[in-house]
């Protein structure tokens, strides 16, 4: 009955945004977000987000759904370009380099900042086309063999050779669901870039692929400074080392995980976190 | 490991050979998007070209160059005596010495026999006519306007220098020409007999009123038979017939048969529809049951589509309220998928009036005067008519093909043209 | 009374009979306030007698005309053989036809003078045939109509189930709606195989298919001398094929580059105005672009053969290609870019996620995904251009000249059939049975092809629904 009556006010307006709370920046940041608006036309779905990503940290975007946080991740790497109605506004920078700036190659870019779907979308190729296809774009090998090379190393990262190395030849989409993604991992990380982006990239296995997931995550923080979306906190608080909470296209606390799951700062966060909503 | 560049190679190490190649590949990107473009550009030329072409050659048939005469209708010239019909005097010689007067100096036979030449040869029946209509005339003179001849009127069209010889018109010609314009005798009319006559072997009297005629008969015979059959053949699949064999026969047979190139439809019109059942030739009622032949599946796979794209809530609601299947199809899904059916059927239409290939097959292509009166008449159709045309030696029907093709260019932008507003309005919906 | 009258009269009946059949209603009932005790609508007692009135007369009256002419043709042939000596018969169909002929003359009272006694006799005897014919036809379609009609008034009763039984003949009529789509292909594949095997009967198939002559025209009549003329189709095969590639070479590129950039690159503005260019390319008809190849691109290509010193013929075989290659751009474009948006945004995202350029993308990734649904695309294009009719009939020649280079004059297979089939044919000579055949490769060609382009389109498309 309390959750009933105090429902409106759980997630709504009521309760005040005024700014992120916690420690949302850090001394050590692979990229730094200040001041971010994006609109889709004249829908405002960003609100003035600032934070930073730290280098070689797992940082997770949690939030209910529609808040904003897939929107953002997307920015970080332009995706957000392929929809023509989208604009951003402010300033993000990776290692002090506007992203948005005319001197930044959205090609380049997206080659050091990677990205990974919510679904595992391998291209309709074998399992080493589908590895080898960025080193083959971006002209990262000389030959066959370096070619291999990176193919084998970057399976290998993805903890995926062993069980694919007798069947590289074989279609990607041929695997199960929980290879297919790392296999989409294995490919992100073909091209040794220096942040990856998950959007949400468990939520379409089943439980078991997810841990092996969420161990690969682990294991890539040493190399790599990751971004998780994730619609799951458990998930947050079991990858993450720094959580940041969105509500309504706002950041609304942003600290290290385990303070915002045991000791949240802000109302609506700690509404989120003990499930009172969302 | 060997040499394992992703641990060897520090990330911005790797940037650097990535930045190398960034030139040239955006270059590529550059040079493949503006192939693309290219294409695009080239349809829009092609399309430019085509309709400029055709126009351009058209725009001289919608105007023909008539002559003024001095006809003297003395009982005399016409042989006429008290009580005799109008209808069989001497026109021809009448005519003939019309034009003679307007060019005393013209006296050798050959001379005079092209001078004849600078009319229409349908000119004595214009002058006929001006007679019986005007009984009073006769013992006067009068001035009395008439087509010239083809040749002469394309000469009117494209000279540039009047007097100077030019395509099928010679010196001698050239100069009578010269010397009745600068007279006045020469005049340019808006052709109105392009649309009222039928077709002619001359190219000035060659009129498209059969051919319309003709094809708004066929197009009738099509309509009437492709709508209903198309409607009640995609309610049957879509509504009422199991998944089987025989349904996925069908399917697959209609699929098919949308892409059997329509000559063989020709064919089939031939052997079966005129041998076999023994109906006319060259008939609008024959070419209308080929043609629904050849719309069918078209019309069959736009209702389908639009029946199923009837939600199954409504069919759901009317059943639960009592209504038999065929009460629910007919007067709750066949309303709702109707604006979908009739652009359908209008698309399928327009292809059918554009086709001439399977026309050609069971003999709609003779040389028809008359206007066709009924579906069992001989007659012919537009595309048919311009097939026609195009094959005639005669300069004077390139134009008129022209313009026969801007007609039928016309009908099929309004029936596209109204398709296009249907499903506009059906999606706005 | 013609068909079309009797047609006509039947509907009326069929109208007054749906009035009678609602009257007839009400009177069971007892009443226009007693019709809900009916177990169905008055309106549906007076549908079904209008369906049982018009059906069975309509389908008698077809079925009588379907086998009219051919039972009066086998009475005046037995008639004619009776009256005359048996050296005639084989020429009966010649003497059937002056008969008729002769028939025509006398009820249009023209001019009769010159036939012969047995002859007007045998016109007589048509025209009484075909008088008593017309007769019969009437008496009986109405029997029929006014039977069926008085048959179902006399089963009106409360408990008769109307509705049910309306329902389960215009499912019915459905169904048989549905069966005319199967009915066209029987007779087509009927019509061009049985003429054809009576053309093989003349000519050894061997021949027509690797024979390398074509020369149909010298078989003008089976009595003429030397009449059995050349009928090997290679060089029309070769032909058809020429046009084609050279169409293809147009289309494919131009119409494949339109489909990337219009479902790639272009912006909703460019794609409102592509698209209807697009339709209008597609929707001028075939006549129009054989006019356009016949008037104004074979001459501008001449002209530029003489500018370079190079003899181009008049009707050469590319004028007729580059034209259909217009004509098909629009198709490949279409169905191409069907393709290509059918493949998965995450896919492309995939690719222009790891820094892929858009080209790179396409090239790599939505171009090899879609490929099925292009080869099927360009499939169904070829079919179109072989099938293709007009443009070549008015563009390409009819000279029978094996060659593969395209400035020179070809002819095709829908050439000859429109040539050989086009005015009044003598319709069992070798000459016209030859187009069949010519038919019958054309539909097979084109069959394989369609069947083919669905199955591999179909089976695209189950991979990513």
């Amino acid at each position: 009955m309390v959750d009933i009556i105090s429902a409106k006010s759980l997630g709504s307006n009521d309760i005040k945004i005024d700014g992120a709370v916690g420690e949302p920046f850090c001394d050590d940041a692979k990229m730094s977000m200040r001041n971010v608006d994006v609109f889709y036309g004249d829908n405002q779905a960003i609100h003035d987000v600032s934070f930073d990503l730290e280098k070689n940290q797992v940082t997770a975007l949690i939030g209910p759904s529609g808040c904003g946080k897939s929107t953002f991740l997307r920015c970080l790497n332009r995706m957000n370009d392929l929809i023509p109605i989208c604009n951003v506004k402010g300033s993000l920078q990776l290692d002090g380099e506007e992203i948005y700036g005319k001197q930044m190659d959205p090609v380049l870019l997206r080659a050091r900042v990677g990205m990974v779907f919510q679904k595992p979308n391998p291209f309709p190729k074998s399992i080493y086309e589908n590895v080898a296809y960025g080193p083959k774009i971006h002209g990262l090998a000389t030959d066959k063999s370096e070619l291999d090379e990176i193919v084998e190393t970057s399976l290998r990262k993805a903890g995926l050779f062993n069980e694919v190395k007798d069947r590289l030849d074989q279609p990607g989409t041929g695997l199960s669901g929980g290879q297919q993604q790392r296999l989409c991992i294995a490919r992100t990380i073909a091209v040794s870039p220096e942040v990856i982006l998950m959007d949400e990239p468990a939520s379409a296995l089943d439980p078991i692929a997810t841990a092996v997931i969420e161990e690969l995550i682990h294991e890539l923080k040493e190399k790599y400074t990751i971004a998780i979306v994730t619609h799951s906190m458990q998930q947050a608080a079991r990858v993450s080392q720094k959580t940041a909470y969105f509500h309504l296209g706002k950041l609304v606390e942003m600290g290290d995980t385990k303070q915002i799951f045991t000791n949240p700062r802000h109302e609506l966060t700690e509404n989120y976190i003990s499930g009172r909503f969302g | 490991m060997t040499k394992a560049v992703n641990e060897s190679l520090p990330t911005s190490a790797v940037t650097e050979k990535i930045k190398l190649g960034l030139k040239k590949r955006h270059r590529s990107e550059m040079m493949f998007k503006t192939t693309g473009l290219a294409a695009v550009l080239l349809g829009f030329m092609l399309v430019f070209v085509l309709l400029f072409d055709i126009t351009s050659k058209a725009l001289p048939a919608f105007h023909q160059h008539w002559v003024q005469l001095e006809v003297d209708y003395s009982a005399s010239n016409l042989r006429y005596s008290e009580g005799d019909s109008l209808e069989n005097l001497r026109y021809r010689s009448t005519l003939r010495k019309a034009i003679a007067n307007q060019f005393p100096d013209v006296k050798s036979r050959r001379d005079k026999r092209q001078l004849n030449g600078l009319y229409s040869s349908n000119a004595e029946f214009a002058i006929k006519d001006f007679l019986i209509a005007n009984p009073q005339a006769l013992n006067t003179v009068q001035n009395v306007w008439v087509r010239v001849d083809d040749d002469v009127d394309i000469y009117l069209k494209e000279t540039t220098s009047l007097g100077e010889p030019l395509i099928r018109i010679d010196e001698k010609e050239a100069q009578w020409i010269k010397s009745l314009v600068e007279a006045g005798q020469i005049d340019k009319r808006f052709n109105i007999q392009f649309f009222t006559s039928s077709d002619s072997r001359e190219p000035e009297l060659a009129g498209v009123r059969g051919a319309l005629t003709g094809t708004m008969l066929t197009m009738l015979v099509t309509l009437v038979l492709s709508f209903p059959l198309g409607v009640a053949a995609a309610l049957y699949l879509e509504e009422f017939a199991p998944k089987n064999k025989w349904t996925d026969m069908i399917e697959v047979n209609i699929n098919n048969l949308a892409a059997v190139p329509s000559i063989i439809f020709g064919l089939l019109g031939l052997a079966v529809i005129i041998n076999l059942f023994g109906l006319p030739r060259s008939a609008p009622l024959v070419g209308g049951i080929v043609l629904t032949l050849m719309t069918l599946p078209t019309i069959i796979i736009a209702s389908r589509a639009s029946i199923k794209a009837v939600p199954p809530s409504i069919r759901e609601a009317a059943t639960g309220l009592g209504a038999s299947k065929i009460q629910t199809t007919f007067s709750h899904v066949l309303p709702m998928a109707m604006p979908g059916i009739l652009t359908g059927t209008i698309i399928g239409m327009a292809q059918a009036l554009g086709e001439t290939a399977p026309l050609l097959m069971i003999g709609m292509v003779a040389f028809i005067v008359d206007v066709p009166a009924s579906i069992t008449d001989a007659s012919t159709v537009m595309p048919v008519q311009i097939f026609l045309w195009a094959d005639s030696p005669e300069r004077g029907f390139l134009a008129k093909t022209s313009a026969a093709i801007l007609v039928l260019l016309g009908f099929l932008f309004l029936m596209n043209a109204s398709a296009a507003y249907l499903r506009r309005r059906f999606e706005s919906k | 009374m013609t068909t079309a009258n009797l047609v006509f009269i039947v509907m009326l009946i069929a109208l007054a009979s749906y009035w009678l059949g609602i009257q007839r209603s009400i009177k069971v009932a007892g009443g226009k306030q007693q019709v809900k005790d009916l177990v169905s609508l008055p309106s549906q007692y007076g549908l079904l007698t209008a369906f049982w009135c018009g059906i069975p007369a309509i389908l008698f009256l077809l079925l009588w005309s379907a086998i009219e002419s051919s039972v009066i043709d086998s009475l005046l042939i037995d008639k004619v053989v009776l009256s005359a000596d048996g050296q005639i018969q084989q020429n009966m169909g010649l003497i059937v036809n002056n008969v008729k002929l002769l028939a025509e003359k006398i009820t249009l009272s023209e001019d009769i003078s010159s036939a012969t006694d047995i002859q007007l006799q045998n016109a007589q005897f048509f025209i009484a045939l075909n008088e008593k014919a017309t007769w019969l036809k009437t008496l009986l379609t109405l029997v029929i109509a006014v039977g069926c009609v008085s048959t179902i008034l006399a089963k009106i009763k409360h408990s008769f189930h109307a509705r049910n039984n309306l329902e389960r003949i215009v499912s019915g009529l459905l169904f048989t709606c549905s069966g005319i789509a199967l009915l066209t292909t029987i007779g087509i594949v009927m019509s061009v195989l049985f003429e054809s095997i009576s053309f093989f009967s003349q000519v050894p198939i061997t021949e027509f298919l690797f024979g390398t002559q074509w020369s149909p025209q010298i078989a003008m009549r089976a009595d003429q001398v030397g009449g059995s003329g050349a009928f090997g189709a290679i060089p029309l095969f070769v032909g058809t094929i020429l046009i084609s590639t050279i169409a293809m070479c147009l289309a494919i590129p131009v119409g494949l580059m339109i489909a990337i950039y219009l479902s790639q690159y272009a912006t909703k503005r460019i794609r409102s105005i592509a698209k209807p260019m697009l339709e209008v390319l597609a929707g001028v008809p075939t006549v129009v672009y054989g006019f356009f190849a016949a008037l104004t691109v074979a001459p501008l290509i001449r002209d530029f053969g003489l500018l370079i010193d190079l003899p181009i013929a008049a009707e050469s075989a590319l004028a007729a290609g580059l034209v259909m290659g217009i004509m098909i751009i629009p198709f490949v474009s279409s169905l191409s870019e069907d393709a290509m948006t059918a493949v998965p945004v995450a896919l492309k995202e995939g690719s222009l996620g790891m820094g892929a350029t858009h080209s790179e993308t396409i090239k790599k990734v939505i171009l090899p995904a879609a490929i099925p649904g292009i080869v099927g695309a360009i499939l169904l294009a070829v079919s179109r251009a072989i099938g293709e009719t007009m443009i070549v009939v008015m563009a390409a020649g009819l000279a029978a000249n094996l060659t593969f280079n395209p400035i020179e004059s070809v002819t095709t297979v829908t050439v000859q059939i429109v040539s050989l089939l086009k005015g009044d044919q003598e319709f069992d000579s070798a000459k016209t049975l030859a187009a069949f055949a010519l038919g019958l490769m054309l539909f097979i060609t084109t069959l394989a092809l369609n069947i083919a382009a669905l199955k591999i389109v179909r089976k695209y498309r189950e991979q990513y629904d």
